[in-house]
């Protein structure tokens, strides 16, 4: 038998339903390659012990019907879990403990998986490099130094480098696909209204979308199958059929129409990535897939307009966090002063400048000219997917302009580090679904990733086209364990 | 212009004070607009508070359709336009007792639109224009007299379904507001969206004052004062603030926009905050919720649930009942008051239950500080007692006394005459009797009646009264009486 911790999920899966592996096997294994492990700074909260109880819980009274059968599974900090410390990466929520489930980990626990950690991101989710995280940043199993890409970079990272046999992140504009394709792995960010939103710590509630992040394409449709429900408790969830995305998986994609965005093709983009794009399309038509060059006319606005909107919709979504009611609070003269000092020590620079941004351009005088406007953009860019949709099946674009960067190499310029998302940030302000595979190396064999974009709830149609083209990429991640010797 | 406007007058000057309402009233509804909390009032503090109304992090609103339908029915009720579409925005500004750090509202388009209350003026009857009902969250509580070092809140309240009812500038007097709040507050109870309760904050209003020189039509700076929670209160924070808009225009100065407070212990008005320091609120359609939408259908539905409402139930007691518009007023503009109305009238004659109610029934709620509700005599018995003297088994002066009985206890007339032996004598050979014993004790005033002293009548039906204990028919001792003198 192969190594266990190379398994992917479903193997894992099949391995258990089979009898040939333990859920306590597995999950031993991982913790003990996660406490080996610590380096990367992937975790912010560990729950070892309740996990291997857990797993002989479900060891004693095994319920092989389940999809995920005493599965260990570390999740991102910005999931809420019940009696598990939930921080969101930040300072304000140190010692936050909830007393509540968000509806997609509950939904992995009833499917039988158990939760072995939460995992580090950028500071509420914002960043593209996991440097802003209260708990310090995390590092890609890829590369010593090397940033795993964000927000969902403990997840990327863990997953990487096998302390998790799959995990979940969210995606507000990238946080998902940017990290998998930093770090040579398959992240998928569904539909919005596909996954609900209760008890995820909210970023920017019109984008936020969880997903899951795997090693390939297979273990994601598996993933989004038990993730995704419709969940009356978030109203902006959408009532869909939801198909059994694993079993469903079509390998053959004959005839498909993929769409090929010239707008995409962005200055600064690196000519590592312009071939890699290239070898995609090349990989496509090996499938027998039909490729059609298409026009997003739009584009170029989609990360001004993204940068209008989330931030407005975190500046109000992150006046929760006061000081009176949770979270840190720190002692102050008077009410004003107290919360001025809990929110200047309790967040960090990128969450205030993100704040900053969304409460200037929501204020009166201004919110015409930003707020409105870009969410006119929102719809324009909303109206070239849809109409690009009414000639093809999906698009394809690489998910990032270049691959992984060093630790502190963007810190200080925030605009570069906005450009990490302009190529996934679109997707999320027309609510569509798009999956990064890893497609290549560059020439620091970093992994560099594609993005498949699909039409609204279809899911199962880029999934399809990830999985053949995954088969013909045959794409391997190679890490030598540098962190554990 | 009528003689009777209300107008404050300041050096020989005349002012006319423009009025307009913003009224928040609770939805009258046993959960929150997006929780599913109770809503119950005088719960212990922090009882009634889900994860969502407190803002713990990931929690999202969901709407609460009873409170839309509340909404929309006020809407009908206010003869409103209502709109199928309507829009939640947040509302941001920090306080202690705000958990989201926002308020979810409706701002630009709201549930309900333009619409009309009429007020029974003692001239006639006046519109007042409504401007736009939207429905939005409360606020929970901020106690400062407890602990003498710390604020404490209360989030009871935090999340509760409010709609807030924006009148046009169309009110002219404090009596107005008066009229204007009673009347809102009777179209709510009528409909059962609000109880209107004013000592438990389910009504409040924040109101809006400006002044213009008699003959002007163009509207002066308007001041806002917030929150005053009571008709009395509210009429003489306008009074006050007229009064020193109108000085303040008559030293030549301007006055400037601003929210004021009432300080119900100086009874003045004081800034709370001007025109520069008001809030930016930072509006945005909350991306929580989607757009509120509903159709043609869902609308008729709650149609189909409206009662009769004071308006036309007035105009109903007229012209069934042959009612006065006076009395017709007084009756309906209480629910409880117009069903116990109707209650009595189910077995008894209109005109003398008007009475009654009007009458003797509401004296002695006065006189106890009572409301209909808890009226120590039933409609019921009230109704029999009614009977009592239109089939003239007791005279009107006989139904007082049993009637001050009944207060006490609220006990069956008919039981109390028996008891008593309060019946009235209505057999005219007992009174025959009775009226020939009266005139032979008194000859001599006989003699000077019939010598054309007519005068004297009275002083015979009071000896006839007096020897029956008043049971006597006066009706029947009139006529008897009268053969007897004159025959």
């Amino acid at each position: 038998m192969a190594n266990l911790i190379d398994l992917t999920l479903s193997d894992l899966v099949n391995k258990v339903k089979s009898k040939e592996i333990s859920s306590k096997e597995i999950t031993s294994t991982y913790i003990d390659r996660s406490k080996q492990s610590k380096k990367l700074n992937a975790y912010v909260e560990e729950t070892f012990d309740r996990a291997l109880k857990s797993s002989e819980k479900f060891d004693t009274k095994p319920d092989f019907k389940k999809k995920l059968p005493g599965i260990p599974l570390a999740v991102k900090d910005l999931f809420c879990t019940k009696n598990v410390k939930t921080t969101a990466s930040s300072k304000i929520l140190e010692n936050f403990i909830p007393s509540y489930e968000s509806t997609v980990t509950e939904n992995l626990w009833n499917e039988g998986a158990i939760l072995i950690g939460k995992l580090n991101c950028d500071e509420f989710a914002m960043g593209s490099s996991n440097e802003t995280s209260h708990f310090g940043n995390v590092i890609s199993p890829i590369d010593d130094n090397l940033v795993p890409g964000g927000s969902s970079g403990g997840s990327a990272s863990a997953l990487a480098a096998k302390l998790t046999p799959a995990t979940i992140g969210t995606d507000t504009g990238g946080s998902i696909r940017q990290p998998a394709s930093f770090t040579g792995i398959v992240g998928l960010k569904p539909t919005y209204g596909s996954c609900s939103r209760y008890g995820i710590v909210a970023f920017a509630s019109s984008l936020d979308q969880a997903g899951p992040m795997t090693r390939d394409v297979k273990d994601c449709a598996l993933m989004l199958e038990v993730m995704s429900s419709f969940d009356p408790k978030d109203s902006t969830s959408i009532n869909f059929k939801r198909p059994n995305y694993s079993s469903n998986l079509n390998i053959n994609i004959k005839g498909k129409k993929i769409g090929i965005p010239k707008e995409y093709r962005v200055d600064g983009m690196t000519s590592e990535i312009e071939k890699l794009w290239e070898k995609g399309k090349n990989y496509l038509k090996d499938c027998g897939a039909e490729i059609i060059d298409i026009s997003l006319p739009h584009t170029n606005y989609a990360l001004p307009a993204y940068y209008i909107v989330a931030p407005a919709e975190a500046s109000s979504n992150l006046a929760r966090y006061d000081g009176v009611k949770y979270g840190f609070r720190a002692d102050g003269e008077n009410l004003i002063d107290m919360y001025e000092k809990t929110r200047s020590q309790g967040f960090g620079d990128e969450v205030k400048r993100r704040i900053m941004i969304g409460t200037y351009v929501l204020s009166s005088g201004y919110y015409d000219a930003y707020y409105l406007k870009a969410q006119k953009v929102r719809k324009l860019i909303k109206n070239d997917f849809d109409n690009a949709f009414n000639k093809v099946d999906a698009i394809l674009t690489p998910s990032t302009p270049s691959s992984a960067f060093k630790i502190g190499d963007k810190k200080d310029d925030p605009v570069s580090m906005y450009l990490n998302d302009i190529f996934t940030v679109p997707v999320n302000l027309a609510g569509l679904p798009g999956i990064s595979i890893p497609a290549g190396l560059d020439k620091n064999n970093y992994p560099l990733g594609l993005q498949i974009i699909g039409k609204p709830f279809d899911e199962q149609g880029i999934l399809d086209i990830a999985y053949s083209m995954e088969e013909k990429i045959n794409f391997k991640l190679k890490t030598n364990d540098w962190w554990i010797k | 212009m009528s003689k009777d406007q209300y107008l404050i007058e300041k050096n020989g000057n005349k002012y006319e004070v423009i009025i307009g309402l913003e009224v928040h009233a609770q939805v009258l509804s046993d959960s929150k607009l997006f929780s599913t909390s109770a809503t119950k009032f005088g719960s212990e503090p922090n009882t009634q508070v889900s994860l969502v109304d407190a803002a713990f992090p990931g929690m999202l609103p969901v709407i609460n359709e009873f409170c839309v339908r509340q909404a929309v029915k006020t809407g009908i009720g206010l003869n409103a336009k209502i709109n199928k579409k309507s829009i939640f925005d947040r509302k941001n500004y920090f306080y202690a007792d705000l958990p989201q750090g926002y308020q979810i509202s409706q701002y630009k388009d709201p549930i309900v639109g333009e619409g009309t209350v009429v007020l029974d003026l003692p001239s006639g009857p006046k519109t007042i224009g409504i401007e736009r009902l939207h429905l939005e969250q409360d606020a929970g509580k901020s106690i400062h007299d407890i602990d003498p070092t710390s604020t404490l809140v209360d989030l009871n309240r935090s999340g509760v379904a409010l709609m807030e009812i924006v009148s046009k500038p169309d009110l002219r007097s404090p009596e107005e507001v008066n009229l204007y709040i009673k009347k809102l507050r009777s179209i709510m109870r009528y409909l059962g969206t609000c109880d209107g309760n004013m000592q438990e904050g389910s009504l409040r209003a924040d109101v809006n004052v400006s002044v213009r020189k008699v003959g002007s039509d163009k509207l002066g700076t308007r001041c806002e004062i917030k929150n005053v929670n009571s008709i009395k209160f509210m009429q003489m924070a306008i009074e006050y603030e007229a009064n020193r808009q109108a000085e303040l225009l008559e030293e030549g100065n301007a006055v400037d926009q601003e929210t004021r407070l009432f300080d119900t212990k100086k009874n003045k008005t004081r800034p709370m905050r001007s025109k520069e320091d008001a809030h930016d609120y930072r509006y945005f359609p909350d991306p929580d919720l989607l757009p509120l939408e509903f159709d043609d259908q869902f609308i008729e539905n709650i149609k189909k649930e409206i009662p009769e409402l004071p308006d036309q139930k007035k105009n109903r007691f007229i012209e069934k009942f042959k009612l006065s518009p006076y009395e017709a007023t007084i009756l309906v503009s209480d629910l409880d008051t117009s069903k116990f109305f109707e209650k009595v009238i189910e077995k008894s004659d209109v005109k003398l239950s008007a009475n009654w109610i009007t009458g003797e029934l509401f004296a002695l709620l006065n006189e106890n500080n009572l409301e209909i509700a808890e009226s120590p005599i039933s409609p019921e018995n009230l109704s029999k007692l009614i009977n009592l003297i239109s089939n003239g088994t007791i005279s009107g002066k006989i139904a007082k006394t049993i009637f001050e009985i009944m207060s006490k206890e609220d006990k069956d007339p008919n039981i109390i005459v028996e008891e008593k032996g309060l019946k009235q004598e209505s057999d005219p050979k007992a009174l025959e009797d009775l009226i020939q014993k009266v005139l032979n004790s008194n000859e001599d005033k006989v003699n000077e009646y019939k010598s054309g002293k007519d005068k004297l009548f009275g002083f015979f039906v009071g000896q006839v009264m007096k020897e029956s204990k008043g049971k006597g028919n006066p009706q029947m001792i009139n006529k008897i009486l009268k053969d007897k003198l004159n025959g």
